[in-house]
């Protein structure tokens, strides 16, 4: 595959982007301050021919948290792609950061879904970190004592303190535990100082505490760094009062706006286009019930729970 | 001296100038050193990209592919040498393809590989059959000589060896980020599978030079088992790096050496050499969590008391 983003490799040349205040912004990215970060109008995507979802809109501005909800199959992580330009929208407008997907992909910290290491990995986490501040430039570094490296080093012990991994950054990252694999590759998504995060199911297996600390460590940075982020999530319990909005994709469409606003049983009712219930549990915790499956997956493996609803799956969007 | 002329070779003085005064003496030592550093080198670099990348299987094929190619040229009336380098980077091609086609490590491309595993080096016996000339079986093309190394051959070594290197640094960096983290480096705009095309290519070249040394089937102990012991050893790419490049350079000298004071195969010392350093490191990394295993509990036990 072809990667449209390695046109857009511009800041490859530096190494360490500035912090980003409004006056040290470079002339190109000095549009409107509420410029939004994502743009999509009545986007639509085709995977091998089959629309998967269309009439999209969203907007997203900076320092916003944002998941992205929706039944399995339903073509969340492909709104991630879409977003990097890994996948063309087949329809409607998308800008990322003002631009074309793909083209500003390195201002994007992006961690994919459902990555681990394991134990025969011998490569510190501090090295994990470093390959996303440079690993993508070309030749060895061969003089380590330079100011650009010093200022490349303090970065990431930066990052590393900002995500709570310093006790365990400096072992083989094979030798860490799930969540502390995913507070390094956390790390290594921002060592650049990215103006938009795209997190592909970052909290997928991880046990209840880690969730809830990774989620906590997510929207400290968004709210903190004024980073925008975009999460894929199956289970919106974890991350439901950090949420500025949400996207829900459902049956083809979708719904955007405030949790408070989306997560109802009229609009979801809308979306399905068949009854389906939001219950609020006294805790503040959401189960929706009566969902259909999503369309062609998994329809004969769950025939039998249909009638249930996936109150009792733990797999589904605000289950 | 009377254990010398008994001996009718060369005998170990223990004065260790005079031993490698005495050794150097002969171009044709000069020359496997020569030969034998600048495989070390290269492979041990290389590698360790094989053992980052799992990619033993892919290298192992190379190597075997090797022994026909260099049987095939010399039953051809070509330098052995060219054999191992055009047939080594034209299966390094075609894996790579293959794996193209295949989406990248399916099992397809493994049962592809291991028919043509088997039939190639039954190819390369039937070479050796034809050619009936001074080569004496395939013996030195499957475990190694260092007998007989030519100038030119070590002109060819190094130029080879040069660009591999060369090459390897150029995208050492980005191939580190395929390597640990394909898709995040492809996120970032690194070529994930033109640098895993390149790499086959280098391998191919490597896995070459090095058969001339230790002979086909005993690739690994200078490609994988140094850069395994490097990689049990540290977790930062750097020093691993140097370390495997250290760790084959010493098991290659000392190879060298044995083989030339005791009348065995040069194959059996190098491996062995590298083989004794890779079991020291793995023994000392598990007696290491042992002893941190169960000297933790006596230590809380302490803090709490």
């Amino acid at each position: 595959m072809l990667h449209p983003m390695a046109k857009a490799r511009t800041a490859a040349e530096g190494t360490v982007p500035p912090p980003r205040a409004p006056a040290s912004e470079p002339p190109a990215a000095l549009t409107v301050a509420d410029d939004p970060v994502i743009a999509l109008r009545g986007a639509a995507v085709r995977v091998a021919g089959r629309a998967l979802w269309s009439g999209v809109d969203l907007c997203i501005g900076a320092g916003e948290f944002v998941a992205v909800l929706g039944p399995n199959g339903v073509g969340k992580s492909t709104m991630i792609k879409v977003l990097l330009g890994m996948l063309p929208a087949a329809d409607g407008e998308v800008r990322v950061l003002g631009a074309r997907p793909g083209q500003a992909n390195h201002r994007i910290g992006y961690l994919p879904q459902r990555r681990s290491f394991d134990p025969s990995m011998r490569i510190r986490g501090v090295d994990v970190v470093r390959l996303g501040l440079d690993g993508d430039r070309w030749g060895i570094p061969l003089w380590p004592f330079g100011a650009r490296r010093r200022a490349a080093r303090r970065r990431i012990e930066e990052v590393i303190e900002l995500v709570g991994a310093s006790t365990y950054a400096y072992r083989p990252i094979g030798t860490c535990s799930g969540g502390e694999q995913q507070r390094l590759l956390i790390a290594q998504a921002l060592v650049r100082r990215p103006e938009l995060l795209l997190l592909d199911e970052p909290l997928d297996s991880l046990d209840l505490p880690n969730q809830s600390a990774v989620t906590a460590l997510i929207s400290r940075i968004c709210h903190q760094e004024n980073v925008a982020v975009v999460m894929v999530a199956h289970d919106v319990n974890p991350i439901l009062h950090h949420l500025d909005r949400v996207l829900y994709l459902a049956e083809g469409g979708a719904a955007s706006g405030t949790p408070e606003e989306v997560i109802t049983s009229p609009t979801l009712t809308r979306l399905y286009g068949t009854p389906v219930e939001v219950l609020r549990t006294s805790a503040g915790r959401l189960a929706v019930i009566g969902q259909p499956e999503a369309p062609a997956l998994h329809t004969d493996r769950h025939a039998d729970r249909h009638a249930v609803g996936p109150a009792a799956g733990g797999d589904h969007a605000a289950g | 001296m009377l254990l010398a002329e008994t001996a009718a070779g060369p005998a170990w003085s223990w004065n260790l100038i005079t031993d490698v005064q005495e050794m150097w003496s002969f171009p044709f030592m000069v020359n496997a050193f020569r030969a034998g550093t600048i495989v070390a080198v290269v492979s041990a670099a290389m590698g360790y990209f094989v053992v980052l990348r799992r990619q033993t299987f892919a290298a192992h094929t190379l190597s075997t592919v090797a022994f026909p190619g260099a049987a095939g040229a010399v039953l051809l009336g070509i330098s052995a040498v060219y054999g191992y380098f055009t047939v080594c980077v034209a299966a390094a091609v075609v894996i790579a393809a293959v794996g193209w086609r295949g989406g990248g490590g399916g099992a397809d491309e493994a049962a592809l590989t291991g028919t043509v595993q088997a039939f190639l080096p039954a190819c390369g016996f039937l070479f050796i059959a034809l050619y009936k000339g001074l080569l004496g079986g395939p013996q030195s093309l499957l475990f190694g000589t260092f007998l007989g190394i030519t100038t030119s051959q070590v002109t060819v070594l190094l130029g080879v060896g040069a660009a591999v290197l060369a090459a390897l640094a150029l995208i050492g960096r980005p191939l580190l980020f395929a390597s640990v983290d394909p898709q995040v480096a492809a996120g970032r705009g690194v070529p994930v599978r033109a640098l895993s095309v390149t790499f086959l290519v280098l391998l191919g070249a490597a896995t070459a030079e090095a058969s001339q040394i230790t002979g086909t089937l005993l690739v690994f102990a200078l490609m994988v088992i140094p850069a395994a012991t490097a990689q049990t050893t540290t977790g930062r790419p750097g020093t691993g790096l140097a370390l495997a490049v250290f760790l084959a350079l010493a098991a290659t000298w000392l190879g060298l050496t044995t083989a030339y004071y005791w009348p065995y195969p040069l194959g059996f010392f190098v491996t062995s050499y590298a083989f004794a350093g890779y079991l020291l490191v793995r023994s000392g990394r598990t007696l290491h969590t042992w002893l941190s295993r169960t000297r933790a509990p006596l230590l809380y036990k302490e803090a709490t008391a």
